[in-house]
């Protein structure tokens, strides 16, 4: 009964709050700049009204244009099921999930980039450019992150790995889980179109990087891209609170909010990185990457060393 | 080279025919020379001669003697063109062309500027009279290869600014060439300066640049006083310096926050965007209105100021110095920002000076260009005003300079507040005088304004030219952004940021 009401809660959580989160980020950088700002359940209300409105196609595109905000969305949930809140078995949880949503995750960002240069628009072929250039720096960092989970761990899903995250970890291994935390904080910036390697706010599609692959999808259709978009940001967060916080030590009631609390405390602090800095010239994002990639490898050879 | 022209001062006026005429090949060699001893051209015009023949008038600023040189020729549907040897005539050529339907045989991209029929039946690319002109359909530079993309943007933009179209050529993120077709503004507004009534001018000249009310207006005043032999009330002058400051204050203060905002640096760009709307309110202390709109009139200016309004001026003003300190500092003191700022569009010092770049952008190259400092009028003849530069050319320069201004500009109007003359604001202006010719240049907050007005027999206005800062500086946006990212244009653009309607007229 525990277990099904776990299975039931991870991903009802996810589809329900997920939005929230970027109202959130929204309400400490209007904070931050002394505004009022939008509404927190604004995000909620332009999925709303973007679902009663009609969509808008263009005659150069074809059915894969159509296709891609459908691919992406269940895609999306399909990960929603494997990432766990806290500890305990999600649904479609196995051993090797974590392979299935890394590459769940790619399968999004491929239908994205071919749904963008369907269109045949040059900036969204700009677009396309640079998000495959980035992620193809961001992937392996986010892989090699997951290895040296893994094999500290000696599992390979994710309900496992967070399962087996103990304060006695903490003291004898921090090296590895804060290289690999310090990794998956800039996957998730870059994967999550964030400040500094891109800005979820600009409106000049010169600049954009995941905004402009999206710029020719309307009504509907769009709606499910912005609801995936919010998804990744909930599962990439959850993902980081999962390899940190030691939720064995606490009963599932108690860890399961503990979860939800940490990934809004995630959305704050994205919230105070996009208010205290500018976003990085585009030539400078890979140095940011290659960093990442950096650390994920650092953490892992300290793996070896058990 | 003397004789060959004749030397005036900012804001007077001369007779028509004082203006040398020379044989086009005098007059080429006579600018040529200029301009390769260090003037620049302040405006250069066609004024229509007799039936068949146009006069091409050249106005040459000589910076470091404050004095401004005269010259004309007269030509017949063609001349060999200045460009080739004298970039800075690029622009003007192009529009002689397109206005008078002359050619400058060997330009080296006779193309038009603004998509309008010809003033004359001629037309230089034989365009019927009655087929409709588009702006911006015509031929593009393209750079061959199959891994050159090209990358079309606008006239329709997604934020909310005046409409543009931009055509680079990349290879990858790497920007080769950018060409700026403008046009779409184009209003006709210099012909109508010589055929609206009189009492229309002025609201002409507010709208001429929307941001630019204060600079556009003053330099329509001085023209209107050069031309009647008149000056502006001592009270006026005060009230136009500081109306003029305060203009370069919100501008810069706008465009400070609107370069944090496109390098996504929230601070910063959320503090100015208020900051500005500060500064235009003391506008409105000054005459009502934020921009500026109906506050100067030749002779003077249409509003006094109070003594409360000059405390509470004195007031607000330290206030926003105080505040608009603090969001230039957030800018300098972060990193993150310095490292998107610095090394982007650096406009080479050379090109600088051939392509007579003005304003910010040539301080921001090392260069001591500002009207306030070499051609001083008005208040700027009896308090001088620093002159801001900076050397290295690029976006960061471009912003420090700004800021440097800002405090500058603040500075003197607290100056000013508590020296205003007693007296009248108006001072009653007598008819123009006929046949005379006046130009007038103000430091705007985007650069030097240069307006030049020929009267004719009766003392009316035969030709009414403006030269809006824009229109030297588009060309050197165009070249600072080669072999930059083409994802740091909106940031070299800001930099800048030039006038569409000002161009356009």
């Amino acid at each position: 009964m525990r277990d099904y009401a776990i299975m039931i809660i991870q991903p009802a959580a996810a589809m329900v709050l997920a939005p929230m989160l970027l109202g959130v980020i929204n309400w400490v950088k209007a904070n931050f700049a002394g505004r009022r700002g939008q509404p927190l359940l604004q995000p909620y209300y332009d999925l709303w009204k973007l679902l009663h409105k009609s969509a808008v196609y263009s005659s150069t595109t074809s059915w894969i244009f159509k296709a891609m905000p459908i691919v992406c969305l269940s895609a999306i949930l399909l990960v929603t099921f494997i990432i766990p809140l806290g500890f305990g078995k999600t649904i479609l949880s196995f051993n090797g999930d974590l392979i299935l949503a890394a590459y769940l995750l790619g399968l999004i960002r491929f239908f994205i980039v071919i749904g963008a240069l369907d269109t045949g628009s040059s900036f969204e072929g700009m677009g396309a450019s640079r998000e495959v250039q980035f992620s193809a720096l961001a992937e392996p960092a986010f892989f090699i992150a997951m290895a040296a989970m893994a094999r500290q761990t000696s599992s390979i899903s994710f309900s496992n790995i967070f399962s087996a995250i103990t304060p006695q970890m903490w003291a004898t291994n921090s090296a590895t889980l804060l290289l690999v935390t310090a990794a998956i904080v800039i996957v998730l910036l870059a994967e999550n179109s964030r400040i500094p390697v891109d800005d979820p706010n600009t409106h000049l599609e010169l600049t954009m990087i995941h905004e402009v692959m999206i710029l020719d999808n309307s009504g509907p259709d769009f709606a499910f891209l912005l609801y995936s978009a919010a998804l990744k940001l909930w599962i990439f967060a959850a993902i980081l609170v999962g390899f940190i916080l030691p939720m064995n030590v606490m009963p599932w009631q108690i860890s399961i909010p503990v979860s939800i609390a940490a990934i809004f405390v995630v959305s704050i602090l994205i919230g105070i990185v996009e208010s205290c800095m500018a976003r990085l010239r585009l030539v400078r994002v890979p140095h940011l990457l290659f960093t990442a990639v950096a650390l994920a490898i650092l953490a892992l050879i300290f793996t070896f060393r058990n | 080279m003397s004789r060959q022209l004749i030397s005036i001062y900012n804001n007077k006026s001369t007779d028509i025919g004082a203006v040398p005429n020379l044989p086009i090949d005098d007059f080429r060699e006579t600018v040529i020379n200029s301009v390769n001893t260090g003037r620049r051209i302040a405006a250069f015009f066609g004024l229509p001669h007799d039936n068949d023949s146009l006069k091409l008038i050249i106005v040459l600023a000589d910076d470091h003697q404050s004095i401004l040189h005269l010259a004309s020729t007269c030509v017949k549907e063609k001349y060999p063109s200045l460009t080739p040897d004298c970039p800075q005539a690029h622009w003007f050529e192009r529009e002689i062309a397109e206005q008078f339907g002359i050619r400058p045989e060997g330009h080296p991209w006779l193309k038009p500027i603004r998509f309008h029929h010809s003033y004359t039946n001629n037309d230089v690319w034989n365009r019927s009279a009655n087929e409709t002109i588009l702006p911006c359909v015509t031929d593009f530079f393209r750079v061959e290869g199959s891994e050159i993309h090209e990358v079309a943007v606008g006239p329709v933009h997604a934020g909310i600014i005046e409409p543009g179209h931009f055509r680079f050529q990349c290879n990858g993120e790497n920007v080769l060439h950018l060409e700026i077709s403008l046009g779409y503004q184009h209003r006709g507004i210099e012909r109508q300066m010589t055929t609206a009534p009189q009492n229309r001018l002025i609201h002409y000249m507010e709208t001429a640049a929307g941001d630019t009310t204060i600079g556009h207006t003053m330099a329509h005043c001085y023209i209107f006083e050069g031309l009647a032999s008149c000056s502006a009330a001592a009270r006026a002058q005060v009230l136009r310096g500081i109306a003029l400051e305060l203009e370069r204050l919100a501008n810069h203060t706008g465009d400070l926050g609107a370069l944090a905002g496109d390098v996504g640096y929230l601070p910063t760009s959320s503090f100015c965007g208020r900051i500005r709307g500060d500064f235009l309110n003391m506008t409105a202390i000054l005459c009502g209105n934020r921009f500026g709109r109906n506050f100067m009139r030749p002779g003077g200016t249409a509003y006094d100021i109070e003594k409360s309004h000059i405390d509470d001026l004195r007031k607000r003003l330290n206030a926003a110095l105080k505040d608009v300190t603090n969001a230039a500092n957030c800018l300098w003191s972060t990193p993150s920002v310095l490292g998107r700022f610095e090394d982007t569009g650096i406009l080479n010092k050379q090109i600088c000076s051939q392509l007579g770049i003005v304003g910010p952008p040539a301080r921001a190259c090392g260069f001591d260009r500002d009207c306030r400092y070499n051609f001083p009028s008005g208040i700027f003849q009896f308090k001088q005003m620093p002159v801001a530069t900076w050397d290295s050319g690029d976006v960061f320069a471009r912003a420090y300079v700004r800021w440097l201004e800002i405090q500058h500009s603040v500075a003197f109007i607290l100056d000013l507040l508590d020296s205003i003359p007693a007296g009248n604001i108006q001072n009653k202006i007598s008819a123009m005088s006929p046949c005379k010719i006046a130009v007038s240049l103000v430091e705007g907050w985007r650069g030097e304004i240069c307006h030049v007005a020929v009267t004719d027999n009766s003392g009316k206005l035969a030709r009414y030219k403006i030269v809006d800062p824009s229109f030297h500086n588009w060309m050197g946006l165009a070249v600072a952004l080669r072999n930059q990212q083409i994802s740091d244009f909106p940031l070299c653009n800001k930099s800048f940021n030039l006038s569409y309607c000002g161009h356009d007229l």
